[in-house]
């Protein structure tokens, strides 16, 4: 027994023991807060709703339901595609964003010019949505824009109330968190070795394809990743730009929630959403992995 | 500027890409008409003026400033408890336990909210603004813990060991010490988590009762045309007041940067 106090008291002592104290409260709350309400919403998905009470006996109804109605099923299929085509649009429009200011901005200006990417996400997002609906609108600027320079004879329509809305406003939404993390991975490369690449007799754009580009996926995958999975459950955008055929998952689970009152099932979504686009992007992770380790 | 001509014309267009909608917004704040469209009418203050007179707005400003104020101090403190352990100490499952505080930052937040959401109306707890702190805090706490990494990890530890070799106690080298160095990080981490939970809108949606915060309340405005107009005066104060707030952050950052001698690398994140 004295031996297994020493030890218990050598061990709180230690490091070890220090650190876990130190990161306990915050883990506590996380634990409290986000792991229980996401095991307790699992756990919904195996209930049901009768009138006003949660029917406790498991079923699978919930999933079936979720995963077989065609409503439920076009509104995943369309998050998807438009979660797909966000990441894409911003990915692909962020990165030589990144690689500018990293290459080719003086470095005492790049924490400026960081800080000018970043200024137009912290004003109010309902408003900046908002604004796009008037920058895309019928008499929008855009529109009267293109028009009074001749350029267009009527109005585009294709551009509000659709699925293309959605795009443009989320790609201009997320654009900080493709940016970022994408500046950041090119940041970390070591110049010599574009140096090397071209001593080596590699031109510009066989040195950004073999040396630059394959150093920066790090953060293009990051990128990926911080945009793809938040986005599909955005509700503001396609409640506001969206239009009926705009419209995405998030939107579907809270009207279960709050207007149909029908919580396992809007549970039921929310964990498919989670569920797929988590295998989604395990998927890619793993696509990139080889991919990376082929390249090498 | 070597071959950087085309990328530097597409930087400045992306740069207007980003700023489009941030620009329309004092012009049509101080446009003379209730139709948000182009082309402007005049010059007018009113909509600024009819913000004054709304009681239900300044209800709504005061509650999302008591949420916002809460969650920053809160969210601050959990982050520095996760930041310092994670950045000075070596724990069991550390890579496991920092992800799973992390995982905020990743997840959607209308899971977040819908699972707090059935938690509280199982224990029936009734929604008020202390339920959305909840949620923020929860929220804000990755992005706390972020700042606060840096800030820690960019302090010298020598300094540290030298107080305790001159007799201080872990916890007075801690204040006296540490606590300094890092301040420009807290400073930075309160603002950082003030602005966020002052936009948030999905978990305040999901969360607020009967007293609706700033962005649940212009929710409901956007529904009505005429009241557009005194929503873009409200969005253009907010722009303001958020350009003010960070800038400040950025100033504490870069402090804290230059006071611990490390190279500015730039950016919140």
């Amino acid at each position: 027994m004295a031996t297994l106090a020493a030890r218990l008291r050598r061990w709180r002592r230690s490091e070890g023991a220090q650190g876990l104290l130190l990161v306990s409260p915050t883990l506590l709350y996380a634990l409290l807060l986000l792991a229980a309400p996401l095991a307790t919403i699992v756990a919904f998905s195996f209930w049901s709703q009768d009138y006003l009470t949660i029917d406790r006996s498991f079923t699978l109804e919930n999933y079936r339901e979720a995963w077989t109605e065609p409503l439920f099923r076009e509104l995943m299929l369309r998050s998807l595609a438009i979660s797909g085509a966000v990441t894409m649009v911003t990915v692909i429009l962020a990165f030589p964003i990144a690689y500018f200011v990293s290459f080719h901005v003086a470095p005492e200006r790049k924490a400026l010019w960081i800080f000018l990417i970043t200024i137009p996400f912290w004003t109010s997002y309902l408003i900046r949505v908002f604004l796009w609906k008037v920058i895309l609108g019928y008499n929008g600027v855009l529109n009267s824009g293109l028009l009074g320079l001749g350029i267009i004879d009527e109005p585009l329509t294709f551009i509000l109330y659709n699925a293309n809305a959605v795009v443009i406003t989320l790609a201009h939404a997320w654009a900080p968190f493709a940016i970022l993390p994408i500046f950041v991975a090119l940041e970390k490369i070591d110049r010599s070795l574009l140096e090397a690449s071209r001593d080596l007799g590699e031109t510009t754009v066989t040195t950004f394809l073999r040396v630059t580009l394959p150093l920066a996926m790090p953060g293009v995958v990051a990128a990926v990743l911080i945009v793809f999975i938040p986005t599909i459950g955005d509700y503001v955008t396609p409640r506001l730009v969206g239009g009926p055929n705009g419209l995405m998952i998030a939107n579907m689970i809270q009207v279960q929630f709050m207007k149909l009152n029908n919580a396992p099932l809007g549970a039921t979504l929310a964990l498919s959403a989670m569920l797929i686009v988590g295998a989604i992007s395990i998927l890619f992770l793993w696509l990139n992995r080889r991919f990376l380790k082929v390249r090498q | 500027m070597k071959r950087s001509g085309w990328l530097g014309i597409y930087a400045v267009a992306y740069l207007v890409f980003l700023y489009a909608p941030v620009v329309l917004l004092p012009l049509f704040a101080f446009n003379d008409a209730t139709i948000i469209a182009f082309p402007l009418s005049g010059f007018t203050t009113e909509w600024f003026a009819q913000l004054a007179t709304i009681e239900a707005l300044h209800d709504s400003v005061i509650n999302s400033l008591y949420i916002a104020v809460s969650t920053a101090i809160l969210a601050t403190c959990f982050g520095v408890f996760a930041a310092r352990a994670s950045s000075r100490y070596d724990f069991p499952a550390k890579r496991g336990i920092m992800g799973f505080i992390m995982i905020p930052l990743v997840l959607p937040e209308i899971i977040i909210a819908v699972a707090l959401l059935v938690v509280l109306l199982q224990l029936g707890i009734a929604l008020s603004a202390w339920t959305v702190i909840l949620g923020h805090v929860l929220l804000c706490t990755p992005f706390s813990i972020a700042i606060l990494n840096s800030a820690f990890l960019a302090m010298d530890r020598s300094l540290e060991e030298a107080a305790y070799d001159l007799g201080e106690t872990r916890w007075s080298a801690f204040r006296l010490i540490t606590l300094p160095l890092v301040m420009p990080g807290i400073v930075s981490s309160l603002l950082i988590s003030f602005t966020i939970s002052l936009d948030e809108f999905i978990i305040a949606f999901f969360l607020t009762g009967n007293e609706p915060t700033l962005p649940v309340y212009l929710w409901s405005q956007l529904r009505f045309p005429q009241k557009i107009p005194v929503v873009m005066a409200l969005g253009t104060i907010l722009l303001a007041a958020s350009l003010i707030l960070l800038t400040t952050a950025e100033y504490f950052r870069r402090r804290g940067v230059a006071r611990t001698g490390a190279k500015d690398t730039g950016g919140f994140l």
